[in-house]
């Protein structure tokens, strides 16, 4: 029974090993000079860790490039924060909205439209993309940030919709009805009853679009344009077209800055981000 | 009880017109229902009629027929990529199932520490695919990645050039895929696992059965719907492949890790041939609709059965 559980925690800690491996050989390159990466093995440690790679992969290297910009992910970092905050608003209080209205009112269709919504959030955005860009150009807004957030919108509100109206239909109707009966409308009803109740899932919905608005890479290529590469865009850019010697200790630490803010959220937030990582995972 | 809908539609009765709250609860629903109509099955019909036209660079209505999915089935890039989601999804598919379910039995056996060992496991979902992507180009590097840190070790003759291979770059896509994923296969299927009845445990200890059978026979058979799950939500991301493709190999070496998702971006994007792009696109689609529409049928049947009052 012993050597069971020996043998339990010796493949639970090989796996957990094998996972954080990668993940280790990033934070440990970045910390590297290129001398050390060239002589060294990927698992060693830093001999002299310094963050020299990671002042470069901020601010850029302005001694190799011409021009204003040094090929930095501070200005794509900047980018992206002003992507993310109002997409994420914007995305969730649609399908608070969306969803309260779905499962509280009782409307002919309602099940239907939720139907056509679910399917939706399968639909491989690569098969919708080219009319989205006439779309959105045609509005005036592409290759800019309002352009972003409003295709951040659109791919988004299925997802909300659902963890939304999923959580509303468990709401006691009994308690809708008296609210009803008390005379609440529409959206004092939303307001002081609804939202209320739905803080957790409020909560799980902001850190997953979080994450996955963060962590998009085809919309904000698409739609992004010269002026609003958000930084998935600008790390994929620095990792592929670097001149002369590929320094990968550069390409790890901006891999690292690109992924901190999701990893902070997620450490920070652990369970609500398994709770709805599930829900929304069809969105990949 | 009996009559509860009274205050709110009091108002038709007194004959005096007054704003029902269902109306606006009708207007509420306007901004989502119109992204759904037009931008999700509009679009779809509008990228449908663009693949009967030879549009090449901007979208030209002079129609062809099928012309377009005829180049497309006579085109090779196409079906090495159709090829190639075949393998990746696969071993991908694969191999989130079932690393995904053994790592969800050794934690309901129960360990101290699970919460540790389940953060370190869904770590990875963090990040996205194009840091997932660019880490493990790094790893997999034949010149300075695990390849030369195993011979240094002093096994010298070690290979794991599979990258640069072309004959093997798409088994790579696996490997960093599964990396990112196994930890959400590992959070369905333990969720699964701990909703099995605890009296099944306690029987099948009376009776002596040794804990592997009990998995295999009893739980096993019992997680199926957890299964089916799973299998719809990694197809999913197998179809929709497109980031961790440019990332980590960039299609290449040559074409010999594409997929049908970058060969659709390429074309419309890059290559100016948007009719066979939306052709590929539309081919995409279908294989999508096939996969998942059981599943959906299963979640709306469950939602009518079990969301319902």
């Amino acid at each position: 029974m012993r050597y069971n559980r020996l043998a339990l925690y010796a493949m639970l800690g090989i796996a957990a090993l094998m996972i954080l491996a990668p993940v280790f050989i990033m934070v440990s390159t970045s910390l590297k000079s290129m001398d050390e990466i060239r002589d060294g093995s990927i698992f060693a440690l830093p001999a002299e860790p310094n963050f020299d790679a990671w002042g470069e992969a901020w601010f850029g290297d302005c001694t190799q490039t011409v021009g204003e910009d040094c090929g930095g992910l501070s200005s794509s970092f900047l980018t992206s924060v002003k992507i993310v905050i109002p997409a994420l608003f914007l995305s969730v209080g649609l399908g608070a909205v969306t969803g309260y209205a779905l499962a509280a009112w009782k409307m002919r269709g309602a099940n239907l439209m939720f139907a056509a919504l679910l399917v939706g959030m399968f639909i491989p955005p690569q098969v919708t993309l080219y009319p989205l860009i006439i779309m959105v150009r045609e509005l005036g807004i592409f290759g800019s940030i309002p352009g972003l957030v409003l295709v951040h919108v659109i791919w988004g509100v299925a997802f909300t919709t659902m963890m939304f109206r999923n959580f509303f239909k468990t709401v006691p109707q009994d308690l809708l009805k008296a609210a009803r009966i008390d005379g609440a409308g529409f959206w004092p009803l939303f307001w002081h009853v609804m939202l209320p109740l739905s803080l957790p899932i409020l909560g799980v919905a902001m850190i997953l679009q979080f994450t996955y608005i963060w962590n998009d890479f085809l919309l904000g290529l698409t739609f992004g344009g010269r002026s609003g590469q958000p930084m998935t865009v600008a790390l994929n850019n620095l990792v592929g077209s670097q001149f002369g010697e590929k320094e990968y200790n550069v390409d790890m630490a901006a891999t690292m800055l690109t992924a901190l803010p999701t990893l902070a959220v997620y450490l920070l937030s652990g369970r609500l981000f398994v709770r709805g990582i599930a829900a929304g995972a069809v969105k990949g | 009880m009996a009559e509860p809908a009274q205050g709110a539609l009091k108002t038709s009765h007194d004959g005096r017109w007054r704003w029902r709250p269902q109306w606006t609860a009708r207007m509420a629903l306007i901004p989502a229902m119109t992204i759904t109509i037009v931008c999700f099955y509009g679009f779809i019909i509008w990228t449908f009629v663009i693949s009967l036209t030879r549009s090449r660079l901007l979208p030209v209505y002079k129609f062809t027929g099928f012309d377009q999915y005829v180049r497309l089935f006579a085109n090779e890039r196409w079906w090495t990529a159709m090829q190639n989601i075949a393998i990746h999804g696969f071993l991908f598919i694969g191999g989130c199932i079932v690393f995904g379910y053994l790592l969800a039995i050794l934690i309901d056996r129960g360990v101290k520490a699970e919460g540790m060992f389940r953060t370190v496991f869904m770590l990875p979902l963090s990040m996205s695919f194009i840091v997932t992507g660019v880490i493990w180009q790094w790893v997999m590097n034949p010149g300075l990645g695990l390849q030369d840190a195993v011979r240094e070790l002093g096994w010298t003759t070690f290979e794991f050039n599979w990258i640069v291979r072309q004959d093997r770059s798409i088994y790579t896509l696996a490997i960093a895929g599964i990396w990112q994923q196994v930890g959400l296969c590992m959070a369905l299927f333990l969720a699964g696992l701990r909703n099995v009845d605890p009296n099944i445990w306690k029987a099948s200890r009376v009776d002596g059965i040794p804990v592997w059978r009990v998995y295999l026979h009893v739980i096993t058979p019992m997680m199926r719907t957890v299964f089916f799950t799973v299998f719809i939500l990694m197809s999913a991301i197998v179809m929709k492949a497109y980031d961790l493709v440019v990332a980590l190999t960039g299609g290449g070496p040559g074409f010999s890790s594409d997929l049908p998702a970058k060969f659709v971006v390429d074309h419309i994007l890059n290559r100016q041939e948007l009719g066979l792009g939306a052709a590929g696109a539309f081919v995409l689609l279908c294989t999508v609709i096939a996969v998942i529409s059981p599943y959906i049928h299963f979640e709306l049947r469950k939602a009518r059965d079990g969301g319902g009052h």
